[in-house]
């Protein structure tokens, strides 16, 4: 069975250097279009069989495991609750790994949680592959683009399936490598590298310390097998100081505060790739990685009340941003941050069932917004709501499909937010954490501010009058070509197919919602949304943000937590490097440099003996004879 | 005959024929200070050929010797002394500064006057030859 | 290394006459390596290897005193007055006949002297010969050569003969090394 796992691993990698290096060959270099078009064809079946394939693997894997019978003596999840819905695990070692102290096993396996979350990585990642085929069409690097897709898809299904700390932090860094190259995918814009160099930079922030939470967890339970580390009886004071370096990298990887400033601008990338990684995927990395982890979290209540407290200020500030932005990508990516802190608050509540619950219906939901922008994007020729409007007529099917998402991240029922969202919230309301007032507060305003973003993005897109403008013609290979249609069908069939899973996956949790806290956070999204809805209808015109006032600015500006962070970190930072660099220039080389011009010019004064003159050379000779002879006599 | 005596004389006069190298200019006197030199080692050599009483006289004979290899070296030395005129114009020792590394002043203006000297060696030819 | 050797004073006749050359050697020698004329110091030259031929006879080493008359005297000075000639030397007084080395020149020299003399004084400064003529007649150098020596004497006779052709190849002008 874990060959099977293994299987869904290392189906997508051989798919990432199939494409790589096989797109092209044998027919050789010569760029010419034919050949072009041929490369992308081939990178596109490069890319998508082999998904599918993991697809239905995963799926089977998945039907295998809700079908076997637990065996709660052999895991440790025999008390989490997916442990009722997929009861079958399976767990396999290749080798071990002996370092000199404590041994890498590198290990997979596959249980309930991984299975879940397995389930949709691979169906975001084949919807994202459909699309791309036809949101990348003309782009000439196409094929390693489909390529790092890939090789990002089998990186997260490592970490989803590892067994092992370090096998898992091993696809942790290969899926912030893949995310690196994507952002900046169209690198000839300095933004994008920029903004790829942000993300990598800042994620790598975290790594540090989630590197050096898995080495004291590893050492302090003799392994760093997942298992082993659950079981391990670790004292309460290394547990904590393991887990907030744990949730460094969680924050970093999800975007959460203090580290969240690199999603956004992550939104240079092509809106597949914020779709995949951006929302759906790598940055619910960190929430599953606590969730994988969550025994040893449970341990450490401070480390919940942190996460708690980063969690109420992540989804309230981020939903305000998010209100007040223009590009809707940025919208989105902001939504992103917020309804991740959601999950973060619903693993500080002590409820990682409804936090996974959560996670699964916004990859679905943000996946199709995402997919759902991109299309209308790719109809406008533009990111900025500004240049939107009145589109539910041209682009129906989009606006259908972005209709339920948005529906869903404003948690109307009876889309699958409603239910999540108010598991999460429920949990919150019911738990008994330190910081739970605060966050339970700021769960709920965050609910009417989402509501009111979600209505104002869907307003200002779908609603209202056309501003639509005539572009000038965009430079060849970038997808933002106008033209006024509905997107290809390759791009349409994945919207359709995420809005099924946006749309139902929330009646999977019907039985256990608390209707009372549900009936709170419906009123109060509707408020939002109804405050905005009457700001819009009063000037259809102009952007119902106005409504924040003078607040809006700062909105805008995410809290100008940008520019703080350039201004104690990046500035002091440059001019600390420019420092070193003079010292390096003028202290280091200096002496360098010193030290040879000093022997040069001791070289110099020696060589005034090296005239050329044969005399002197003679007279050199018998003085030194003279010298040696008496020494010879005096000493000898 | 205390043999001190031609001893320190002829310690005294290697040491003027040391003085005569290292302090003459011109490449002849040059040579006639090593020929003082080699008249002291002679000198040195009968003198203990006289002490020792040698019987098979190797110090008179070796004597004999140095004069025959000093006849040879005046004439070769002398050769090339000439064969330095001719080409440089000039026998002073401390002014043929080949020995040095390249770039010295001195040098770089004999390369600079090369042609001149090639002229001048041409002419010491003829002159030689007629 | 008779056993009744004499004192110092008064110094015998031959070491009186050995001392006179022995001032005359040193202060030819010394006008040798300081006149300003070239012409000059070669004609002192002739004076410093006469007394030297004197002081050979003194120390009865006649055969090599006229050898040292015949081929210094005879030959090679009259070969420096020919390279003096040759090199167009001035003839009459010139003035930059010492170089710039000379006060190393003169330390060095008077250092080499300081040595040599102590070394020898302390080493020889009570041997003492006593004078036996015929010692150095051609008869007995001349069996002496021919018997004992005359291996050295003949590759002596190819060295001579080797440097007669390298100072021809030197000299001739017509002669030039492969370019």
């Amino acid at each position: 069975m874990i060959s099977v796992v293994a299987l869904i691993v290392l189906l997508p990698f051989a798919a990432a250097v199939a494409g790589l290096l096989g797109s092209r060959w044998p027919r050789g270099g010569s760029r010419t279009e034919e050949n072009d078009r041929a490369a992308a064809r081939r990178a596109a079946w490069f890319a998508i069989a082999p998904v599918t394939a993991s697809s239905l693997l995963t799926l089977w894997l998945a039907v295998w495991s809700a079908r076997a019978l637990p065996r709660g003596s052999a895991s440790y999840t025999g008390s989490e609750f997916w442990a009722g819905l997929l009861p079958g695990s399976t767990e396999g070692t290749l080798t071990v790994v002996d370092t000199g102290s404590v041994p890498i096993s590198v290990t997979l396996r596959a249980d309930g949680l991984s299975i879940l979350i397995g389930v949709l990585v691979v169906v975001v990642a084949l919807a994202v592959q459909v699309y791309s085929v036809g949101y990348m069409r003309d782009d000439p690097r196409y094929a390693s683009y489909s390529a790092f897709i890939s090789l990002f898809t089998s990186a997260m299904l490592l970490v989803v399936y590892a067994g092992d700390l370090i096998v898992l932090y091993a696809g942790w860094e290969i899926m912030g490598l893949c995310s690196y190259l994507l952002i900046g995918h169209w690198w000839e814009d300095r933004a994008n590298s920029r903004a790829a160099v942000k993300a990598f930079l800042v994620t790598r922030l975290g790594d540090v310390g989630f590197l050096f939470g898995i080495f004291s967890l590893g050492m302090a339970a003799g392994s760093f097998r997942i298992d082993a580390v659950l079981s391990a009886d670790i004292p309460r004071g290394t547990l904590i100081t393991a887990t907030m370096l744990l949730l460094a990298g969680v924050a970093g990887k999800s975007a959460q505060v203090p580290l969240q400033t690199w999603l956004p601008d992550a939104m240079a990338g092509p809106t597949p790739i914020s779709a995949l990684i951006h929302a759906a995927t790598m940055v619910a990395a960190g929430i599953f990685i606590v969730a994988r982890l969550y025994p040893a979290f449970l341990g450490a209540q401070p480390t919940l009340d942190v996460l708690g407290v980063v969690a109420a200020v992540g989804m309230l500030g981020a939903a305000l941003a998010a209100l007040a932005q223009n590009d809707l990508k940025r919208v989105l990516a902001y939504s992103t941050i917020s309804q991740l802190a959601y999950m973060a608050g619903g693993l500080a509540a002590g409820s990682d069932k409804a936090a996974i619950f959560h996670l699964l219906t916004h990859g679905a939901f943000k996946a199709l917004l995402f997919l759902g922008a991109g299309a209308v994007i790719h109809h406008v020729g533009s990111n900025l709501m500004s240049h939107m409007g009145g589109l539910r007529t041209s682009i129906p099917f989009t606006f259908a499909g972005m209709t339920i998402g948005f529906a869903a991240l404003m948690g109307l029922p009876p889309a699958s937010g409603f239910f999540s969202k108010d598991a999460v919230i429920a949990a919150i309301e019911h738990s008994h954490s330190p910081a739970q007032p605060f966050l339970y507060g700021a769960a709920l305003l965050t609910v009417g501010v989402t509501g009111a973003y979600a209505m104002r993005a869907w307003l200002r897109t779908f609603f209202g009058p056309s501003r639509v403008e005539a572009l000038p013609e965009p430079p060849p290979g970038t997808a933002h070509v106008f033209d006024g249609r509905e997107a290809p069908r390759s791009m349409l069939w994945p919207i359709g197919v995420l809005a099924v899973p946006a749309l139902l996956l929330g009646f999977a949790g019907v039985s256990e919602v608390d209707w009372g806290s549900a009936l709170v956070s419906l009123i109060v999204a509707l408020l939002g949304a109804g405050v905005v809805y009457t700001f819009w209808r009063g000037a259809p015109h102009q952007d119902p943000a106005r409504m924040l006032g003078p607040f809006r600015t700062a909105c805008e500006r995410a809290f100008y937590v940008d520019e703080a962070y350039r201004a104690v970190f990046a500035r002091p930072i440059l001019r600390l490097a420019h420092g070193v660099v003079r010292a390096d220039r003028q202290v280091v080389d200096g002496a360098v440099r010193g030290s040879g011009r000093l022997t040069m010019g001791l070289s110099g004064v020696v060589r005034l003996a090296q005239n050329g003159n044969a005399q002197l050379y003679v007279t050199g000779l018998l003085a030194g004879l003279l010298l040696i002879t008496v020494a010879a006599v005096v000493l000898g | 005959m205390h043999i001190v005596y031609p001893v320190v004389v002829s310690a005294l006069l290697f040491s003027i024929g040391v003085y005569g190298v290292l302090a003459r200019r011109n490449a002849i006197l040059v040579l006639m200070s090593v020929e003082l030199m080699l008249n002291a080692v002679n000198l040195n050599l009968v003198a203990f050929d006289v002490w020792l009483r040698d019987r098979l006289h190797g110090g008179q004979v070796l004597t004999l010797f140095v004069i025959v290899i000093a006849a040879a070296e005046i004439g070769l030395g002398l050769a090339i002394v000439l064969a330095v005129y001719r080409n440089r114009r000039s026998i002073d020792v401390d002014r043929l500064r080949d020995l040095a590394e390249g770039g010295s002043p001195e040098v770089s203006q004999q390369s600079e006057a090369s042609p001149d000297r090639a002229a001048v060696g041409e002419d010491a030819d003829r002159e030689a030859r007629s | 290394m008779t056993a009744e050797t004499p004192g110092f004073w008064p110094p015998s006749g031959p070491e009186v006459v050995f001392l006179l050359l022995g001032v005359v050697v040193l202060g030819s020698a010394l006008l040798v390596v300081t006149t300003r004329q070239l012409v000059h110091a070669a004609l002192w030259l002739v004076v410093c290897f006469g007394a030297l031929a004197g002081s050979y006879l003194v120390l009865t080493a006649e055969f090599v005193a006229w050898v040292q008359v015949l081929i210094y005297v005879g030959a090679v000075v009259v070969l420096l007055l020919f390279g003096i000639m040759l090199t167009r030397a001035p003839i009459g007084r010139s003035a930059d006949l010492d170089s710039g080395n000379r006060w190393a020149a003169v330390l060095v020299a008077l250092a080499t002297a300081g040595v040599l003399v102590s070394v020898v004084v302390a080493g020889f400064g009570t041997a003492y010969a006593p004078l036996d003529p015929g010692q150095g007649a051609a008869k007995p150098l001349g069996s002496s050569i021919f018997k004992t020596w005359v291996l050295p004497f003949e590759a002596l006779s190819v060295l001579l003969l080797a440097a007669l052709i390298g100072a021809i190849v030197l000299s001739r002008t017509d002669i030039r090394g492969r370019e």
